[in-house]
């Protein structure tokens, strides 16, 4: 037990290192999220009405999306940690398996730190002008962790499951899907009935929408719900769901031979 | 002498449940003792790894129990892998760190206080000649390099079992020269190895004690002088040309053997014997095309006990006919 921390202190050096030396991760990180910002604030952003300023409406969403794109590179470095030889020799060791799994969480959490500031400081050059006090953006850039600490975990349990490279890559698809249907980057009520049921009932609508009110300088309910409610389940969700795939991921690591 | 890791009737299937796929191991016995070297040698698929993961904790076994310091390898799992250390078939460093971070890593994890993972690392990197490439990504090496990287990785702590698969695959001689220096350094500290091996040879150099595995149980287990005596004494091997000169020349020899275009005389290599054999050889005129005194040797067990052959040719004394 004294051990847990000094390894997945380690277990993260390792994941960090393994991050910034893998260029396909460094792209995903730094360059896509900057393009993805780019394409909306530039392209869609002049076409889509939502009320306000559209760069503040997609910052939160593009940073979300980067977010998804990044586990799915923790997905790779998982599957590519257990198809080869490394876990063996680390699960003959006395180190537990959520240890070896927390390293790429913690190290994913870093990665989108940086991401996250990337995206903000590209944004607020093309214009975002977030309200937010210094107590506030420590919310927002908390709940975005949150986010990525579930989306993270997730990742590392197809990691272990997956058998192969490929699959563990199709995992982005999935979690390109979540956002696009979310109030990410179009207002829920502009999507057609039975997506707006389930864009409405999925964790990435209450994140977009704390992280948008917390930067706007007020946590403004989605759809007429009281202010902090809506911060309450979105943390509700990255919690729930952080826990439910930490647990399958160490499960699932150690059943795995 | 105690054994520090046995197992009694291993049992291990891979197939879904249900399923009528063959045991990949069927009452597998063995012992290790402490200090000592043990070698698992065995064909491919023969279970050496499945029995290698079983022991290090790595695989439930179906059937029997295994223990390794006394502690079970399945109840008592994180005990066992605390005095352990597995090099595996599979070569386990990772490609973007460099081998002074890679190995940094594993004496961290092993919870080696930082200076003396310092100097370990530095020691080990000498010791299997990878100094000078320790600040470049693994990535960058050879084969060879990355698998000595690999063997150092199962050396920071001192195990007390080191459990080795196919240790030495794709080395060159003097690597593998080098590593078998390595185990014995550390059979000389004390640590017990159960190591597998196709090499013959390697079986022979470093294990007091060698099991033979072939589908999935020990077929045989004993000394390699023992194993060499089961399958008998050395002989004089002459190879000919003619199906006549097989038949001349084994009239001439009492207790010959034919085995087509060979034929075999017991001896007990004593110059004398040999000489003797050959003259015999000599005087009925035929030249035989190749000859040797051939040692009974781990291929011959191997061939002998478990129907296959093994892959190394056997160390011979060899000379070729006039
Ligand atoms: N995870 C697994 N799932 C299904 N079959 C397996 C698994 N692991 C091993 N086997 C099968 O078990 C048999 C024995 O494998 P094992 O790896 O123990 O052999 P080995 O003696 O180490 O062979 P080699 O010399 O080729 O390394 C093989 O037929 C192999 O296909
Ligand atoms: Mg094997």
């Amino acid at each position: 037990m004294s051990h847990v921390l000094s390894d997945v202190s380690t277990m993260t050096t390792r994941g960090l290192r393994l991050v910034s030396r893998d260029a396909d991760a460094m792209i995903t990180a730094v360059v896509l999220p900057v393009i993805i910002l780019l394409m909306f604030v530039l392209v869609f952003g002049g076409a889509l009405d939502t009320g306000t300023e559209y760069i503040n409406y997609v910052t939160p969403g593009v940073i979300l999306l980067a977010a998804g794109f990044g586990a799915a590179n923790t997905a790779m470095a998982v599957e590519r940690d257990m198809s080869g030889g490394m876990v063996d020799r680390l699960r003959s060791m006395p180190v537990s398996s959520w240890t070896v799994l927390s390293g790429h969480v913690v190290a994913s959490l870093v990665k989108n730190l940086v991401t996250t500031a990337i995206v903000f400081g590209v944004s607020i050059l093309l214009g975002f002008r977030p309200a937010a006090t210094a107590l506030e953006w420590l919310a927002a850039v908390g709940m975005i962790l949150l986010f990525v600490g579930w989306i993270t975990w997730l990742a590392a349990f197809v990691g272990v499951l997956v058998r192969s490279p490929d699959a563990a890559g199709g995992f982005s698809f999935f979690v390109m899907f979540l956002p696009y249907v979310s109030s990410a980057f179009v207002p829920v009520d502009t999507l057609p009935g039975w997506l707006r049921g389930f864009a409405e009932h999925q964790p990435v609508t209450p994140v977009i929408e704390t992280v948008r009110g917390l930067l706007a300088g007020d946590v403004a309910g989605a759809g007429g719900t009281a202010p902090g409610d809506v911060a309450a389940l979105a943390i509700t969700w990255c919690v729930g769901l952080g826990l439910v795939f930490a647990v399958a991921a160490g499960v699932a690591f150690r059943a795995r031979r | 002498m105690t054994a520090i890791v046995t197992a009694e009737g291993l049992g291990k299937s891979f197939g879904r449940r249900g399923s009528t796929s063959p045991p990949v191991l069927d009452g597998l016995d063995l012992e290790l003792q402490e200090g000592a070297v043990l070698a698992l040698l065995g064909p491919n698929g023969a279970g050496k790894t499945t029995t290698v993961r079983i022991l290090s904790t790595l695989l439930k076994p179906d059937a029997g129990r295994a223990t390794v310091g006394g502690f079970d390898v399945v109840r008592d799992a994180r005990r066992v892998r605390e005095i352990i250390s597995l090099t595996g078939q599979q070569v386990a460093v990772d490609d973007k760190l460099s081998g002074a971070e890679n190995l940094t890593m594993m004496g961290r994890l092993a919870h080696l206080p930082r200076r003396v993972v310092r100097d370990r690392v530095a020691e080990l990197l000498t010791a299997f000649d990878l100094a000078d490439a320790a600040s470049r990504h693994v990535g960058t090496w050879s084969g060879g390099m990355r698998r000595r990287l690999d063997l150092a990785a199962g050396l920071l702590t001192r195990p007390r079992v080191m459990f080795l698969d196919e240790p030495t695959t794709g080395l060159d001689p003097r690597s593998r020269q080098a590593l078998w220096d390595v185990v014995r350094g550390v059979v000389a500290d004390g640590t017990s190895v159960l190591l597998t091996t196709q090499y013959l040879e390697e079986a022979d150099r470093l294990a007091q004690r060698i099991a033979l595995v072939d589908g999935g149980r020990i077929v045989a287990d004993g000394t390699p002088a023992q194993l060499k005596r089961q399958v008998g004494e050395a002989g004089v091997e002459l190879t000919l040309a003619a199906a006549a000169d097989v038949e001349r020349v084994a009239a001439a020899l009492a207790g010959a053997t034919v085995d087509g275009a060979r034929v075999r005389v017991p001896t007990d290599g004593s110059v004398a014997h040999v000489r003797s054999v050959l003259s015999l050889v000599e005087d009925t005129g035929v030249a035989p095309e190749h000859w040797e005194v051939r040692a009974p040797s781990l291929d011959d067990v191997f061939l002998t006990l478990t129907g296959h052959a093994g892959q190394e040719h056997p160390a011979r004394t060899t000379g070729v006919a006039a």
